[in-house]
């Protein structure tokens, strides 16, 4: 059992703002520092590779957060089902569709969460030729 | 000496598999899609090669954040189709070539390109697609046998493009410096342009991916030269996985032809985009 760390490591970063040297609107770029802030997040979202973690993940979330020594924050954005926020803190998205997908949500559907649109309006604009700009 | 036949580019969008697996080629949102690849198909059942090195990277499924290897290899006799969280696709178990990878290992570390090692692997859907956009059914056991080639794309820095395209020119030589007479298929693959979060999710550029796949025949050294924030900025920070792309057309001959190419979206976020390349200048 590792003790929940703090989050002071880097600058914080939203999904509004680009962390490294690379600055692209709305982009978030999933940097080395990003990667050393979300490593038990991550870590905990790929255990749900298997079937006998998702179980027990289910059983008592905030536990297996523990468990994975999240940072508080991380377990809230977790429980809460924050997706921006599992982003900002340094959530890969790879490793955060883990999770969506066990509780049967679409990457459309995060989609539309990260832009402020249901799964329907996000994917409509998909299918017209996708957003141009962010 | 072997020798490479074709090359073939291709997004390795995971919902590209799942149609397949559940049967929906012929629905009206991926109809266009499949249609698109059955020329590409049926030139390639009939260039069938020995042996077939797959340029993918892994989505979280067979690696996770521990280690971020920029480049890999695997050197094992067969890798496992890995469960990414709803239970392995149903398709065959990858065959290795441990002789070839080996090789072009010695080679390329010779050559200043230091690949991690991976004994033992568990391919996901960046390799498994790509198997089966060339092979729909392939019943109980691909073409041919695979040498994985891996490469970071998720983790800032990514390799350069220019990097990516001079490992593709070194594995090139690699392959002409086999001493068995083998038949070679790549496969370089991910992309076209996409984002998956951000405000800027569902970001797609076409005019961008039309150059792109304009380029990868006609100029790959006009590609290997953009930086990565131009990369981010243009394809989305999912799409600057396109970079294996230039491994693939690295290791091909400097003028090569189109055998197919075609484009379509959305493939759920993505952009999917497939080129053809036979190694033979037209
Ligand atoms: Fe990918």
């Amino acid at each position: 059992m590792t003790a929940a760390p703090t989050l002071t490591e880097g600058t914080p970063m939203s999904s509004s703002e680009a962390g490294g040297r690379i600055d692209v609107p709305g982009t978030p770029i999933f940097d080395g520092q990003t990667s050393r802030r979300g490593l038990r997040l991550n870590k905990m979202l790929m255990s749900f590779r298997s079937a006998d973690n998702r179980e027990r993940f289910t059983a008592d979330e905030a536990a297996y957060c523990a468990e994975f020594g999240l940072a508080p924050e991380q377990t809230q954005a977790v429980l809460d089902r924050d997706w921006t926020a599992m982003i900002d803190l340094g959530g890969s998205i790879f490793y955060v569709y883990k999770l969506a997908m066990m509780d049967g949500r679409s990457m459309q559907y995060l989609g539309g969460v990260f832009t402020g649109m249901t799964e329907e309006e996000f994917q409509a604009e998909l299918r017209a030729g996708g957003r141009r700009h962010g | 000496m072997a020798e490479v036949l074709w090359g073939l580019a291709t997004s390795h969008v995971p919902s590209i598999g799942a149609a397949m697996d559940r049967g929906k080629t012929e629905d009206p949102a991926w109809k266009d899609l499949f249609d698109g690849y059955a020329p590409a198909r049926a030139w390639l059942a009939e260039h069938r090669p020995d042996v077939a090195i797959v340029v993918y990277n892994d989505h979280a499924n067979g690696l996770d954040l521990d280690i971020v290897p920029t480049f890999g290899i695997g050197t094992a006799d067969s890798y496992r189709v890995a469960d990414e969280g709803y239970g392995p696709r149903q398709v065959p178990d990858v065959i290795g070539d441990p002789d070839l990878s080996l090789h072009l290992l010695e080679s390329l570390i010779d050559e200043g390109f230091d690949l991690t090692v991976f004994q033992e692997l568990e391919v996901d859907h960046g390799l498994t697609v790509p198997l089966s956009v060339w092979t729909p059914d392939p019943g109980d056991a691909w073409p041919c046998p695979v040498v994985p080639i891996l490469v970071n794309v998720i983790q800032y820095p990514q390799p350069t493009a220019a990097r990516c395209y001079a490992l593709g020119q070194a594995l090139g030589r690699a392959i002409a410096s086999y001493r068995e007479d083998v038949t070679v298929g790549i496969l370089g693959t991910g992309g076209m342009s996409h984002q998956l979060a951000g405000s800027r999710a569902g970001f797609i550029n076409p005019e961008f991916d039309a150059m792109w796949l304009e380029k990868i025949e006609t100029d790959p050294s006009a590609l290997a030269s953009l930086s990565r924030e131009e990369l981010i900025r243009q394809a989305g920070s999912e799409g600057i996985e396109l970079i294996m792309w230039l491994i693939m057309r690295g290791a091909m001959n400097p003028r090569v032809s189109t055998v197919h190419k075609h484009y379509f979206l959305p493939a759920s976020n993505t952009a999917a985009g497939i080129a053809l390349l036979d190694n033979r200048p037209g």
